[in-house]
Formats: structure tokens, sequence, C-alpha cells
């Protein structure tokens, strides 16, 4: 599936360990992940697991302390400084003096583009998220969906082809987030981006990806990947289907696998 | 009406309870010097003709609110503000040099606190100094001031004005590497991914968070920089002013005009608090802040 197409994110042996007053800790242990152009990954697992800190690796948020990881053939400091990517964190943060079409417009103004072009932009991702209509409000008049939905749309307005979003959705309530998982899938099919997905929700990455990656902890590694067999249409009650359930179930076997119940 | 339960009823039962309590001791510390004065005149007074008279001394140990009042009224009110004896133009005096002050001192504390968020040489080196600079009795220093000021020929507005910004930019400097600081990881963080130059980062993000910050400690500020202002009138035998009258009530044991200076400082300093109050609002308002 990933075959052909060269990879978006290329992690080897990667492990990071922070230092910190009890002791070094081991965040990520000999990682070793391909993502393809296209594709939808989730990264599930208990607390503790490193799905947010390999996640904030590809970002190059955090320094990998050993291993190698690439993102669009470069390294992570200079996929970066490309703006290859756009990062969706568990809270929308948006900036709290800034309207809707101004938070959306921050990337665009860092990056030096034209009042037009940004004017054009934040139109079109703010319809994307299906968000016209609230450009000149501030974020704290909008629900928290809404918001997490700005925030989204920041995150595609500079056309980045890879998103990274850590648990975006797990303040949200249920209703809420189906919604938004839905909205999020129809986004993915339409534009055709990689998508990294961090959650620790079984039925939200399995109705969301393509592939699975399951992690556990001390020290975080990857304790399996499970290729989705559902079709890339997905309605939401897929998640009723003899299929869906069978692909919760090996996600569960692996997390168990990985002793994260344990303690 | 609501307003008027939370802000108004505390606050004017604790004046109504402050009043009384002025008068109980006006009476308390005045009637020594009234009993002095009727053995002299050798007449007895009544309890209640003592404390008539006690509250109508002309000059006396702790003048009574009411007269206070009214001569706080005659010397705002009554008199041309030209006049070196209204309140209204000594509080002028002070005032211009308050603003002065202030518009220094504020402009000094946002320079050093982008200064010490910037550069880590200055956070550990000139962070004990401005400390250190808030614990040296103004009262000690401002002569100093003044008179170091005068060999080089500064006079007038600005020495005075300069004890101000001794005072005034503290709290700014401390309120604003604060607010500058306050931007949360992920902010930080978001402007990382978006490889954001430090300028971008400090404009975009540190500066728009510190605002509320700024507008806190400028109300202290301004407050200090009043008090700046009187205690630099009083060591230069000044003219004008509210520590000029300060002064000049002390001289001729004048006890109602001390006390009716010091209520039209307080005038000052309350009305200095409010607009910076309201500015501050307005600021907030205008960018998006959430009616409270």
């Amino acid at each position: 599936m990933t075959g052909t197409s060269p990879a978006v994110v290329a992690a080897s042996k990667l492990g990071l360990t922070f230092q910190t007053n009890d002791g070094p800790v081991q965040a990520l242990s000999n990682v070793d992940l391909t993502i393809g152009k296209g594709e939808f990954v989730s990264f599930i697992g208990p607390s503790g697991c490193g799905k947010t800190t390999l996640l904030r690796v590809i970002a190059d948020l955090e320094k990998p302390t050993s291993g190698t990881i690439s993102v669009n053939g470069m390294t992570a400091e200079q996929a970066r400084e490309k703006r290859a990517y756009g990062y969706v964190f568990q809270a929308a943060a948006l900036f709290p003096w800034r309207t809707i079409e101004r938070n959306v417009g921050l990337p665009l103004e860092i990056m030096g583009l034209s009042k037009a072009e940004q004017a054009e932009r934040i139109k079109r991702t703010l319809d994307l998220v299906n968000l016209s209509g609230f450009e000149k409000k501030y974020p704290w008049q909008l629900s928290g969906g809404m918001q997490q939905r700005a925030s989204i749309a920041r995150a595609l307005a500079f056309d980045a082809d890879l998103l990274l979003m850590d648990e975006p959705f797990g303040a949200l309530d249920e209703i809420v987030r189906d919604h938004l998982n839905e909205q999020l899938l129809e986004l993915w099919g339409r534009t055709n981006k990689t998508i990294c997905f961090v959650t620790h929700s079984i039925p939200e990455a399995v109705y969301l990806s393509t592939r699975i990656v399951v992690m556990s902890p001390r020290p975080g590694r990857v304790s399996d990947i499970i290729e989705s067999t559902l079709p890339k249409e997905r309605p939401l009650d897929i998640r009723e289907t003899p299929e869906f359930l069978a692909i919760a179930a090996r996600v569960r076997d692996g997390l168990r696998a990985g002793h994260s119940y344990d303690d | 009406m609501d307003t008027f339960r939370d802000k108004l009823v505390p606050v004017t039962s604790i004046l109504a309870g402050v009043v009384v309590l002025w008068y109980v001791f006006a009476v308390i510390l005045n009637t020594p010097f009234q009993r002095d004065l009727d053995r002299r005149a050798n007449e007895a007074s009544t309890f209640s003709e003592l404390i008539g008279k006690t509250l109508s001394q002309p000059k006396p140990t702790l003048p009574a609110p009411h007269q206070v009042a009214v001569n706080f009224f005659e010397n705002t009110f009554l008199r041309p503000v030209t006049s070196n004896r209204s309140l209204v133009y000594n509080a002028w005096v002070t005032l211009s040099s308050t603003l002065l002050g202030f518009a220094f001192g504020t402009a000094l504390g946002i320079i050093i606190a982008v200064g010490i968020v910037h550069v880590a040489t200055l956070d550990r080196s000139l962070m004990p100094w401005i400390i250190a600079s808030q614990t040296i009795p103004i009262l000690a220093v401002a002569p100093m001031i003044i008179v170091v000021l005068a060999a080089v020929g500064i006079t007038g507005l600005v020495p005075k004005a300069m004890i101000s910004t001794y005072l005034s930019f503290f709290p700014v400097t401390v309120g604003m590497v604060k607010g500058l600081r306050s931007p949360e990881i992920m902010h930080l963080d978001l402007m990382h991914t978006y490889n954001a130059s430090r300028a971008q980062t400090f404009w975009k993000l540190r500066v728009p968070a510190s605002v509320p910050f700024l507008f806190t400690s400028m109300k202290v500020a301004v407050a200090a920089s009043l008090v700046g202002a009187i205690v630099g009138e009083l060591p230069t035998g000044a003219v004008a002013g509210i520590g000029a009258k300060l002064l000049a009530g002390a001289y001729y044991s004048q006890s109602i005009d001390i006390w009716s200076a010091l209520v039209a400082g307080s005038v000052v300093a309350a009305l200095l608090v409010m607009v910076v109050g309201i500015a501050g609002r307005l600021v907030d308002r205008a960018v998006g802040g959430r009616p409270a």
C-alpha cells in the first residue's frame, strides 16, 4: 500500500530518553515506522506510551536521542523550517485576542503572504471546516468543537501535506466528537493529506485510520501495527459491522499484550 | 442595581464607619488642648460644649471631617485656579510631574522587561539590582536626585518626574516580565511549528499576551508615581504642589490644610488609577476581551 509512494515519515531505531530528577525516562525506544503519502495513521496506547512524544519528534518539537527520523525525505528540523506539516494540539490553542479569521491567518502572516492571498486561503479553509460566517468572532464566542475546527483550519491554511493531530477531540463530548470524526474523514478524502492522529479511543482509531499503531509504555514502544480492512467510504454506522468490531478487538488485544492494563 | 448592592453599599458603609471613628478620635485627641484653653480662660465647659469646641479648633491635633471638608471645598471650588492657595492649582503642579514620571517609568519598565525576557545575562544580573533599588528609602534618595540634577542645570519639572520614574518603573518591569513570559507552552510550540522568528513570536504572541499584565502594573505604577512626585516636592522647598502644601501646613501647624492636601492627593490618585483602569478595559474590549 505504501510501496510505490515515497515515505512522508520514516523512523528507524528511533529512541528518546528524557533526563528527569528521578533519573532517565525512556519515552521512546526502538521505533521503526514508515508512513506513506495519503495514509491516515492513528497512534493509540495508554498514557506514558510515548504516542504524543513520537508526534512531537516528527514535528521537531522534541529531538530524538538515538536513531533517525525523516519527514518528506528531509530531517525533521528541515521539514519544520519548510513548514511541511500542520499541527493540531489537544486544546484549540487559539489566540484569544485574535478573531477566528486572524487566528487562521496567523501562519500565513508569519510566512509573509500577501493580504489578498491570506484572505483567499482563510476563506477556503474556513469553508473546509464549515466555519464560514464566524470569521469576525472571537474564540470565546465559539463552542469547544467549533474552536477545535478553527484550529484545524489554521493547520490546513498553509497547505502542508502532512497533518499531525495530538488527541484533537479528547476534550470534547462524544456527540461532538462523532461529528468531527465524520468531518475529518470527509476532509481527508477530499484533500488527500497524510494524517498522523494520536488518540486513546479505540473506536476513534479504528473508525478513522488506514493503519493503527498500537503503543505500550515503559519503555514507550510500538507493540503492534494493524492495517485496516475497512473501505475508504465510512459512514458512522460502519462501527456496528463485524469487520469494524474485529479490528477493534485486535487493537484491544494489542494493547493488552503491551501489559498496559497491568499497572 | 447590582453595582449598587455589590459596590456602593459596602464602600459607603466602610466610609460611614471611618467617619464615625474619625469624629470619636477628633474629640479624644483634641480634648487635652481644649481643657488647657478652658483652664486658662477660666471657663468650665459642659460635656456637650467641650465636644463642640474640640470639633471647631482652628489648629486641631486631629481636624474633624467637616473642617477638612469645608477647607477642601473652599480651596478647590471657591478660589481662582491660578491662586497658589487653590488645591486645583497645586494638584495640577503635582499631576504634571506625576504624568511625566509615569510616562518615563512605564517606558523604562517595558524596556527593562523586554531585555530581561530576551537576554539571559540581564535576567541574572539586573533583577537583583532592580529589587534592591526599591528597598532604598525614597525619602533619602529624593534630595540627592534633586541636588545632583540641579548641579548639572536640570531643575523644575524633570527632577521631580525622575523620582516618580524611580518608583513607577519597578511595578511595570515586574508585571511585564511576567506578562511577556505568560504565553502557554502550547502557544510557543505552535509558533515553533510555523518556524516563526523570535521577533514574530515577540510581536504576535508575547506582546499581546502581556497587555493585561501591563495595565494591572500601570495601575500600581501610577499611584507610585504620585507618591514620588509628592515626595519630590518635600526636600526642594517647592513653592507649589501637594507636597509643598503638606510641608507649608506642617511649618505653620495648619493641620486642616495638611488634611485637605492629603484628601486632594487621594482624589488625584483615585482618578489616575481609575483612568488607567478604564484605558485597560477599553483596550481589552478592543482586542476581543470577554465582557466580565
